[in-house]
């Protein structure tokens, strides 16, 4: 049976990519690049992507009226957030001050200045930018989100700043960038994650294949 | 950890690959669809297209070729060339590029830098740099291809680009470009060194030591070529491998 997934458009990120790589997916399905709050809370599936700074994430979100829909899509509808997507279901950003939809508790910290690879190692550049591994959380069984993809497989990624959960529980996957910082999160309906998979060749594919296909 | 990254370079004239690309079982060597699956399914992991049509008539034909390459691969995608305002900045990340490299505009109008990384994002603005070496220690940057010297020193001006919000830097070597003869690692380290945002090393690969010696010795986040690949003497797998025996974190 095909499905609707909503890609929502708040002007803020690469939406065609996003809606390409799930189509290519699932080509069954139905994907809508959309900014139309009803049809947001009509579909079966949401993802949020966002680039770029979260103040601006926040206020075009809330300019473009889709703060409640969204914040409701995360409490009931199989929901993806994409980098900013990640970090705004969160509460305090120290990115400009600003709040998240808090929708998860923790914070939005910056890597600080002058991390390095290894003690007395290199200068590890901010942004975070490229491929890098993502150790996935084992404690109970393995995220649905992560069948079929090896445990440490790398990702594309490309920011600076990070979630920092309040409750472990939450963690889905970590990475390593001169500090351990979480890089997937899971709750209930809700898995969000700091890379692109839409930019991570087949395991991100695979990552987006198994989102279509999860039932929370 | 983050792993270097090895991003083939094509440049497109009018819609099509120039300089041929050499892969077995290629149907069309031209084809920058084609040629760009190709690359990707060997683990490149970024592609730089570079647009050097000449003939503004034909300018926007890189969008379509953006705009097809996006929906059947999917790893990250630079495009530069001809890049004059925001709103081509906007047009190529539109049509599914993920950053957009300026060179000769940002250097006649560096504000375009902070506005592009203002509205769109710093992390979708690479600057490239072309250098010459002037004297020993000192490079300067070069505009229009190569072509026009600026009197403006390479180093100074990538950390200005930071500043103003570039999120990346192409750095090449003209002095190398072309020679086979590897990146001038001076340079690329200098460069790496002074800035905070991530240093692509280009110009001068001829074998693979090249390539490590980009980022061993040249402190260089990725390293970009061309005719290596392009003429098949060796897959990015292979140059994957290579850098990895090398102790060099890479995707493999």
């Amino acid at each position: 049976m095909s499905c609707t997934v909503a890609v929502v458009d708040y002007g803020m990120g690469n939406l065609r990519s996003v809606a390409k790589a799930i189509e290519h997916v699932a080509p069954k399905d139905r994907v809508l690049i959309t900014s139309n709050a009803a049809e947001i809370a009509g579909a079966d599936r949401v993802v949020v992507p966002g680039q770029g700074a979260m103040p601006d994430c926040m206020r075009e979100l809330e300019m473009r009226g889709l703060r409640d829909v969204v914040v409701r899509a995360a409490q009931k509808q199989p929901f993806l957030g994409i980098c900013v997507g990640l970090q705004m279901l969160f509460g305090h950003a120290e990115e400009g001050g600003v709040m998240g939809l808090d929708i998860l508790p923790g914070r939005v910290p910056r890597f600080p200045r002058n991390i390095t690879a290894k003690p007395g190692g290199d200068r590890l550049k901010v942004p975070h930018m490229g491929w890098n591994q993502v150790n996935q959380t084992q404690d109970s069984n393995p995220h649905a989100l992560w069948h079929g993809i090896r445990d440490t497989a790398r990702f594309y990624f490309v920011h600076s700043y990070f979630v920092e959960p309040a409750q472990p529980s939450l963690i889905a996957g970590t990475t390593d960038y001169g500090i351990p910082f979480t890089s997937a999160v899971a709750r209930d309906n809700i898995f969000a994650v700091q890379f692109h998979p839409e930019k991570s060749a087949r395991d991100g594919l695979a990552l987006l294949a198994n989102f279509m296909s999860w039932n929370p | 950890m983050l792993a270097k990254r090895i991003i083939p370079c094509l440049d497109v004239n009018a819609g099509r690959v120039v300089k041929g690309v050499n892969f077995v079982s290629l149907r069309d060597a031209g084809d920058p669809v084609e040629i760009a699956r190709r690359y990707d399914e060997q683990g490149a992991d970024e592609l730089t297209f570079l647009d050097i049509t000449a003939s503004s008539d034909q300018r926007d034909i890189i969008l379509h070729v953006v705009e097809q390459v996006a929906e059947q691969v999917f790893i990250p995608l630079t495009v530069g060339g001809g890049v004059r305002a925001v709103a081509d900045v906007r047009r190529l990340l539109n049509a599914g590029a993920d950053k957009v490299s300026m060179n000769t505009a940002a250097v006649e109008n560096p504000q375009l830098v902070a506005d592009a990384s203002g509205k769109v994002g710093s992390q979708c603005i690479v600057v490239a740099i072309d250098a010459k070496q002037s004297e020993p220690g000192r490079w300067e940057v070069f505009t229009h291809g190569g072509r026009r010297g600026t009197g403006r020193d390479a180093i100074a001006w990538a950390q200005q680009v930071q500043a103003l919000g570039a999120g990346e830097i192409l750095l090449t070597s003209m002095d190398r470009d072309g020679t086979k003869n590897g990146f001038d690692l001076e340079l690329t380290r200098a460069v790496s060194e002074a800035v905070d945002i991530p240093v692509i090393a280009s110009g001068g690969v001829g074998n693979l030591q090249h390539l490590a010696d980009g980022v061993i010795k040249g402190k260089a986040d990725a390293v970009l070529a061309a005719s290596i690949f392009h003429y098949g003497e060796f897959t990015v797998r292979e140059a994957k491998e290579f850098m990895f025996s090398k102790g060099i974190e890479v995707r493999l």
